[in-house]
């Protein structure tokens, strides 16, 4: 076989030699490759490798899993993990599936304004709101419990926060936005023809719900509630703020723990593994449900569809969007921004208690703070860049089919899916920490963190982008005397430009609000505003807490606005990655 | 010395075959179309000539120099041909001139140079005045001729189209042939054309190739192709036609319904059955005993449509089971029942196999 002759050759070469089925752009091909195998493949290796070596010999042991699940509390972790998974999960779709069904199938009024608070819970990190729920619910002097004592004079509050239920409503309350996304999504493929249909033979609205709608998006609901369990079991940033001081463990805190001084890195992968195996299962277990056949109905255009007439439950279906927003969304913030101008959080609404002080100390004074969301922004902006030409790259190999088996190298980047953000930080420290890298606590290893964390979403919409994007606009490139990397230049690229800017900005933006991984590789200089806010929250400082909170928060306004005006208004709460 | 040769070539996907064992030399400024029902291997054999498939047999040669091979083929980018797609693939991200443009830039010309090539071809196409727009902004029609521009402004050694008419409505298609045509007595350039449309392919080529489950089965002239087909499938695909059988007695070839003597028709020199196409309009149809020189058959009218431009007839020869499609001017009116005659002409009956 003959080699190809370099692309610098001019196409009015005058003899044109058979080349082989290689060319320079493979050199590309092979560099992703490695990549990817930098990313995913050799993370886990270590993290699976790391938890059968000693500490200091490496050599093979079965003493990190002894140690690891050695210790009634280790196991109860264990177990509360799977409790508080299985009610934040419940709860979460007690709050999500009558407002999808109510936003997707009927008249209820407000919808559109539901749909923004569904997008304004979902962009609220869940550290930012569980920080809320400890202004309100925090025992005494939390603001629900001073306005029930006040109204009925009794002497103690009913709320605790700091409690394995108050634990299982701040979850709930910050992933309910997946089922609602999920259930929406499915609702919106039921063809009103189908509710007719039921109509036609005597049913009522309620019992064609009941009968027929519910069903067709069963799938979806518990493919929501599936990702919802997986979300609170591998959620960090919550539990350690309230778990912690409720005096109960729950795996993530648990590993924490183990990441103390001394980290113990081998016990900790050891000890991740359950951790995995359930989100493995349920990943597959939540594919099985939301692909079988009896439901393909879901995948087809739906046909017409009408609006429910609710009549005047109307209004109580409003009522109950509004009591789930206010929740999730009016209460919190209303608190968070009277901390965040307070001069003490606790003294309330007045004139003499109002400050800019607490803006100017984050901002300004304090040593990192600031510097940690210059830092978010530029690894998340590193990150989201890298991973979105990355999967473009494999996007492109697997569905123009350039190289055998390439079909693995999607699976690779659809993997990190099923590795929580804590397992995978372990991953990296596993394999990066140690010499001859030593990556630990700089910014590189927080980069490739995330860049991995994020290659599913990254994946999944350069894939769904390349599949509408005609193969013969690269061929009519080829076939006029451009090369094939030409063609990515000059058409593909430009064409992709918005799907791409979308899924950088999908990446980009819960990029900015990374926790569960940053809390176990950031390093002095590498704080990010997540590891920032958790620390504050960990020395009380409510008040300076919130206003970096927020300032986060404003922040991300006109990402989002950028990403509507070029996307759509519903960009961040399609299905994105499933 | 011919341009474009294809010696043996054939393709396989896994166990299915779909190009087999296909040979064709293209002279320069030869015009050919590859026509058949979809399926046939015609695209897979543009695509194979094109450079992006690879032969799993056989060798492709243009201009005596081999550029396809099992073993290797040069990139698409090195053959200096172009290509117009069935989507068009105008890229939408570019303006009619800079579409048309790019090969031109591509071959690394003086900006100047790509203007007043550019501006000559658009004008050829009659498109100069739309330079400025986004494909989005075209017709079906208009995005066509800038296909069109865009694959002939190169100058390419060999031009390629993948049913390009095919998504356009059924007026435009008529004239694009006629354009294609014309811009191709215009500039000679060497070109394979797809199509599964047979007027298309009558229209614009010099010759064309009858493909069927990816083997050829007839090259030729449109005209030779039509009056002599070889065999079922090109008779049957290419225009309406009836075919008839015969069994040879003797002197005589029996027919469903009449005999002529074998020494009047084709090949009659055979053993056993034979067949034979025979067109419609070939069929003359009176209500009295034809006086030419040609069989008279005496029949009755079965079944009729009217089609405007003609009469679609069936007449059953009396004692035959099978009627005979005949065509007619639209003046000549038998109604259904009545008795008639049919004037065959044994040597416009075709052997075919």
């Amino acid at each position: 076989m003959a080699v190809a002759a370099t692309s610098s050759e001019t196409p009015e070469a005058p003899v044109p030699r058979v080349a082989g089925r290689w060319d320079a752009t493979w050199l590309l091909w092979i560099a992703i490759i490695a990549i990817l195998l930098i990313l995913v493949v050799s993370p886990f290796v270590y993290l699976v490798l790391t938890s059968f070596q000693a500490e200091k010999t490496g050599d093979f042991t079965l003493s990190n899993y002894a140690t690891a699940y050695g210790r009634a509390r280790y196991i109860d972790a264990l177990f509360n993990s799977l409790q508080l998974g299985a009610w934040a999960a419940l709860l979460a779709g007690v709050f999500a599936v009558p407002l999808a069904w109510g936003v997707a199938r009927t008249d209820m009024p407000g919808r559109g304004l539901t749909r923004m608070l569904v997008l304004a819970t979902f962009i609220t990190p869940p550290y930012t709101g569980a920080v809320a729920w400890i202004l309100l619910a925090g025992p005494n002097a939390g603001w629900l419990n001073r306005f029930y004592m006040f109204a009925t004079g009794a002497e103690a509050g009913p709320f605790n926060i700091y409690s394995f239920t108050g634990l299982v409503v701040v979850i709930a309350l910050y992933s309910f936005p997946y089922i609602f996304i999920f259930t929406t999504a499915a609702l919106e493929l039921v063809s009103s023809e189908m509710e007719d249909a039921a109509n036609i033979l005597g049913a009522g609205t309620w019992r064609t719900m009941r009968r027929v709608t519910l069903p067709l998006a069963l799938p979806a609901i518990l493919g929501g509630l599936i990702i919802c369990f997986l979300e609170a079991i591998a959620l960090f940033a919550s539990p350690a703020m309230i778990a912690i001081p409720a005096r109960f463990n729950v795996v993530t805190t648990q590993l924490y723990q183990f990441f103390g001084n001394p980290v113990r890195v081998e016990v900790a992968a050891a000890y991740a593994m359950p951790l995995l195996g359930v989100t493995v299962l349920l990943i597959l277990v939540q594919r099985l449900i939301t692909s079988r056949k009896g439901f393909a109905t879901l995948t087809g255009k739906g046909g017409e569809r009408r609006p429910i007439r609710l009549g005047r439950w109307r209004w109580a279906m409003f009522g109950y969007a509004m009591f789930v927003a206010s929740l999730s969304v009016f209460l919190p913030y209303v608190f968070l921004v009277q901390s965040s101008f307070a001069k003490a959080w606790g003294r309330g609404f007045s004139f003499d208690n109002l400050t800019l002080r607490n803006f100017n100390f984050v901002l300004f004074e304090h040593a990192t703070a600031a510097q940690s969301v210059i830092n978010s922004f530029l690894y998340a902006a590193a990150a989201a860049t890298a991973a979105v030409l990355i999967t473009l790259g494999i996007a492109y190999i697997v569905t123009r089919r350039l190289v055998p088996f390439a079909e693995i190298l999607g699976f690779l980047c659809l993997a990190p899916f099923v590795i929580p953000g804590v397992v995978l930080a372990i991953g990296f420290y596993a394999a990066y920490a140690p010499p001859p890298l030593s990556l630990y606590g700089t910014a590189l290893i927080l980069i490739l963190a995330f860049t991995t964390r994020f290659l599913p979403i990254g994946y999944v919409n350069a894939s769904a982008a390349l599949r509408s994007l005609n193969p013969e606009m690269e061929e009519a490139v080829r076939v006029l005397g451009g090369s094939r990397v030409m063609a990515l230049r000059r058409v593909v690229a430009p064409l992709l430009k918005r799907s791409l800017l979308g899924a950088w900005l999908l990446i980009f933006i819960p990029a900015t609000r990374e926790l569960s991984s940053a809390i176990f590789l950031y390093g002095p200089n590498t704080k990010v505003a997540s590891v920032m806010i958790f620390d504050m929250s960990e020395e009380g400082n409510f008040e300076y807490l919130s206003a970096l909170a927020l300032i986060l928060q404003v922040l991300t306004l006109p990402l989002l606005w950028i990403g509507q005006r070029a996307l759509g208004r519903d960009f961040m709460l399609r299905r994105t990655a499933t | 010395m011919s341009k474009l040769v294809l010696k043996n070539v054939s393709r396989r996907y896994g166990t299915f075959e779909a190009v087999a064992d296909f040979s064709l030399e293209l002279k320069k400024g030869e015009f050919v179309s590859l026509l058949g029902p979809s399926g046939c291997g015609k695209t897979t054999t543009l695509r194979m000539i094109a450079g992006f498939a690879p032969p799993s047999t056989g060798t492709i040669e243009m201009d005596g120099q081999q550029i396809s091979a099992p073993s290797g083929v040069v990139p698409p980018e090195r053959r200096r041909m172009s290509m117009i797609f069935q989507s068009y693939a105008i890229w939408p991200n570019m303006t009619v001139g800079e579409n048309v443009g790019f090969g031109l830039q591509v071959r690394k010309m003086s900006r100047a140079e790509i203007d007043r090539r550019v501006d000559a071809i658009l004008d050829v196409v009659q498109m100069r005045n739309l330079k400025g727009r986004y494909p989005s902004e075209l017709s079906g029609g208009q995005q066509q001729r800038v296909a069109l521009a865009r694959a002939i402004v190169v100058e390419p050694e060999v031009l390629l189209l993948d049913e390009p008419l095919s998504n356009l409505d059924a007026n435009l298609r008529e004239e694009m042939r006629f354009e294609i045509r014309r811009l191709h007595d215009e500039f000679k350039i060497t070109t394979v054309y797809v199509t599964h449309d047979q007027s298309e392919a009558m229209v614009t080529s010099d010759r064309i190739v009858v493909m069927n489950k990816g083997r050829i089965e007839q090259v030729d002239a449109p005209h030779v192709l039509y009056g002599r087909p070889r065999s079922r499938f090109v008779a049957g695909f290419i225009g309406r036609t009836n075919f008839l059988e015969g069994l040879r007695n003797g002197s005589d070839v029996r027919f469903d319904g009449f005999t002529a003597p074998s020494g009047a028709v084709e090949g009659a020199n055979g053993t056993g059955e034979l067949l034979y196409s025979l067109r419609p309009q070939a069929v003359g149809l009176s209500a009295q005993k034809p006086s030419g020189p040609g069989l008279a058959v005496e029949a009755e009218i079965t079944d009729r449509a009217y089609l405007g431009e003609y009469w679609d007839y069936q007449a059953r020869p009396l004692g035959g089971a099978k009627p005979i499609r005949v065509s007619t001017a639209p003046t000549s009116v038998f109604e259904v029942g009545s008795h008639v005659w049919l004037e065959i002409d044994p040597a416009a009956m075709v052997r075919v196999e």
